[in-house]
């Protein structure tokens, strides 16, 4: 894992010194609201509806056991003894008190992390595949280009003050696992006829109030071109970028507006000037970065004991067969923490459970910890022989259901439990939902399933691409809920289609049960997924179980 | 015709805190919506929240929230507003923990 330069470590410390003679000026008067709130917003700080929140970044997803542990220490010390893990790899608290801040900047400089463009019109997080290094798909480890772009990008003079805010993604499978089709600008690593690695290039996909998929601008990118690249993609959009109309600043809308055939040319045309002025300084710190991300030395050890506690133990099977992706070495397993166990909210973790993480990562997982955008936690390297132990442990802290890729492993935004901008609850949603099919003992018949909830357009929740997405609006001063099937976040993303109108909040789990039931009969097999389905009959059989349902209730 | 005017609370979060509170009629800053003035007069509406807004060491963000009238004093109409009242609904945290002893 990547450790902080001298430089970085006093870039971040100076910014907390100067955060820290902020939230003094602005308590003794000195600065007001307006001349206070893009700084506060500038490292992370937003006021919320019932208090402030801090948005700290977890770039591409990565996180080491010590880490871990300050996140539970801060969460302990000065927030609510928990954390909210978000779609961009991400990490909230939701109550910290405004004096309190400067010192919780200062815990997360103590082990390299900070809140600096967590929010404002700037590169967020770059976020990454949360299964880099250990994937068994993976052409290249994406982290150490991650880590390129957010040196690039942390307080690059040009891309402070952008159209609108920027965000990156990046895997290096060809198995998208992180919506790189969904983002301002998404890097999938691809092989050329030579065999060389490198990366599709898709500028202009964002989800929210217009959502797009990204259109390719280069089928190949040489890995060696990334960042006066995106560098050049950045300086398109700066330029051409709409300040004038909030809902038309995101590159998308550029991309929309010029056209990606005249876009294309642009970005290549500022590329060839831009091109020459890299030197090769970028490729030597790449070369850096990338032995800070060499790979843990795998034990070689008998794998007997998980074989034979698989064949006997149902309930670690059962785990085993959802929360288990094949690692790239044949003796290990990338485990995925749930943390969305029945009725509990999507995303969030206790200070205890995150000390457990750190410390079963320390002990069976090479010390390494992943923030997935699907709100779970990730031990990338976890010798077989040692998943009975870890399972048990993890259940023991609740931490151990058995539901990833599952109707109840639902994404969800905090909606308006929390958030100033949302227009309805998500998380009770998301429980609700749940409980309910956990009762009814329907989650594993129906089988892989990704439920998105997002509480108002602006779609953090990402219900566009769930294959059953969820939209809470305010319909006339009451909660409403839009449906939409068939969405898809991977490399074959797609937006999904809606139902027609609403449901209330009483109604929208009845409404996603209908949907299901319709599904579960209409499925030629039990292995044709929800998504396969909808593609295979489309909108009408899933209109009628919705719709037609609900008139005959009403004349009854 | 203009429309007739909805009363209104004026309503804001503490600077420090970042809690929701309400402007009382006695210049107060409660966390009770209860305890709120409720205006029910558009110019003196405006006339409260250049009052509230001028606290600039107490609150920030203050707006009028739409109210009516109720058996305990002023209530929320808008669902945003009644959430404000207690906190969010998958903790016991904020106003209906803080304010429950």
């Amino acid at each position: 894992m990547y450790s902080y330069s001298d430089f970085d470590d006093a870039f971040v410390r100076a910014r907390v010194a100067q955060f820290t003679q902020q939230v003094e000026r602005r308590l003794d008067g000195s600065l007001t609201e307006e001349e206070f709130r893009p700084l506060r917003l500038m490292n992370g700080l937003y006021l919320q509806l019932h208090a402030y929140m801090l948005r700290v970044a977890i770039p591409y997803g990565s996180l080491n056991p010590g880490q871990m542990r300050q996140l539970a220490y801060i969460a302990d010390t000065w927030d609510k003894g928990y954390g909210h893990f978000t779609t961009r790899q991400n990490i909230q608290f939701n109550w910290p008190k405004l004096p309190d801040v400067p010192a919780i900047l200062g815990a997360l400089a103590d082990v390299e992390m900070h809140a600096i463009q967590t929010s404002g019109n700037c590169v967020r997080n770059v976020t990454a595949d949360h299964f880099a290094g250990a994937a068994a798909d993976e052409i290249a480890d994406p982290r150490p280009y991650a880590e390129l772009l957010r040196q690039w990008s942390t307080d690059h003079p040009e891309f402070q003050f952008l159209p609108r805010k920027f965000k990156i993604a990046i895997t290096g499978a060809p198995n998208d696992r992180a919506v790189t089709r969904a983002h301002d600008i998404g890097l999938r690593m691809v092989r050329n006829a030579a065999g060389e690695p490198g990366f599709e290039v898709m500028v202009g996909g964002g989800l929210g109030r217009t959502p797009m998929i990204g259109v390719t601008v280069r089928e190949f990118l040489p890995e060696a071109d990334l960042l006066p690249y995106v560098e050049a993609v950045l300086s398109v959009y700066n330029t051409l970028g709409r300040r004038d109309n909030k809902y038309k600043a995101r590159i998308k809308i550029t991309v929309h507006e010029t056209g990606a055939a005249e876009i294309t040319r642009m970005i290549e045309a500022r590329f060839a000037e831009l091109r020459p002025l890299f030197g090769g300084n970028d490729q030597r710190l790449l070369a850096d970065i990338r032995e800070a991300f060499a790979p843990p030395a795998f034990r070689n050890a008998p794998t007997d004991a998980y074989d034979a506690f698989y064949a006997a133990d149902p309930v670690f099977r059962a785990w085993a067969d959802t929360n288990l992706t094949a690692h790239r070495n044949a003796q290990y397993a990338i485990v995925t923490i749930s943390l969305k166990a029945h009725g509990e909210t999507p995303g969030d973790a206790t200070s205890a459970q995150m000390r457990l993480m750190a410390d079963l990562a320390e002990k069976y997982g090479h010390s390494d910890l992943r923030i997935s955008h699907e709100q779970n936690v990730i031990l990338p390297h976890v010798h077989k022989s040692d998943l009975p132990t870890l399972h048990a442990a993890l259940t023991q802290a609740g931490l151990g259901t058995a539901n990833v890729g599952l109707l109840s492993d639902i994404i969800a935004c905090p909606g308006m439990d929390y958030c100033s901008l949302a227009t309805a609850r998500s998380i009770p949603v998301a429980q609700e939902l749940a409980t309910h099919f956990e009762a009814l003992k329907l989650e594993h018949e129906i089988g892989t399933l990704k439920i998105k909830i997002s509480g108002c357009i602006n779609a953090c929740g990402h219900h566009h691409v769930g294959h059953i997405g969820i939209l809470g609006l305010d319909r006339a001063g009451v909660e409403n809920y839009q449906i939409t099937l068939g969405g898809d976040g991977t490399e074959t993303a797609v937006i999904g289609d809606k139902t027609g109108p609403g449901f209330a909040y009483t109604e929208i789990v009845p409404a996603i049960e209908r949907i299901l039931r319709a599904y579960l009969g209409l499925r030629l097999e039990a292995s044709e997924t929800f998504l396969q389905a909808f593609r295979r009959v489309g909108m009408d059989p899933f209109k009628a179980a919705l719709y037609d349902a609900e008139s005959a209730q009403d004349a009854a | 015709m203009s429309r007739r005017f909805t009363p209104k609370v004026v309503t804001a979060n503490l600077l420090r805190e970042g809690d929701v509170v309400y402007l009382t009629a006695e210049d107060l800053w409660s966390p009770h919506h209860h305890e709120a003035e409720l205006i029910e007069d558009e110019a003196h509406a405006q006339m409260r929240l250049l009052h509230a807004a001028a606290q600039k060491l107490l609150v920030v963000g203050a707006y009028l929230a739409d109210a009516r009238p109720g058996p305990q004093g002023p209530e929320p109409t808008h669902f945003r507003e009644e959430f404000r009242t207690r906190g969010p609904s998958n903790y016991n945290h904020g106003k209906q923990a803080d304010l429950a002893h």
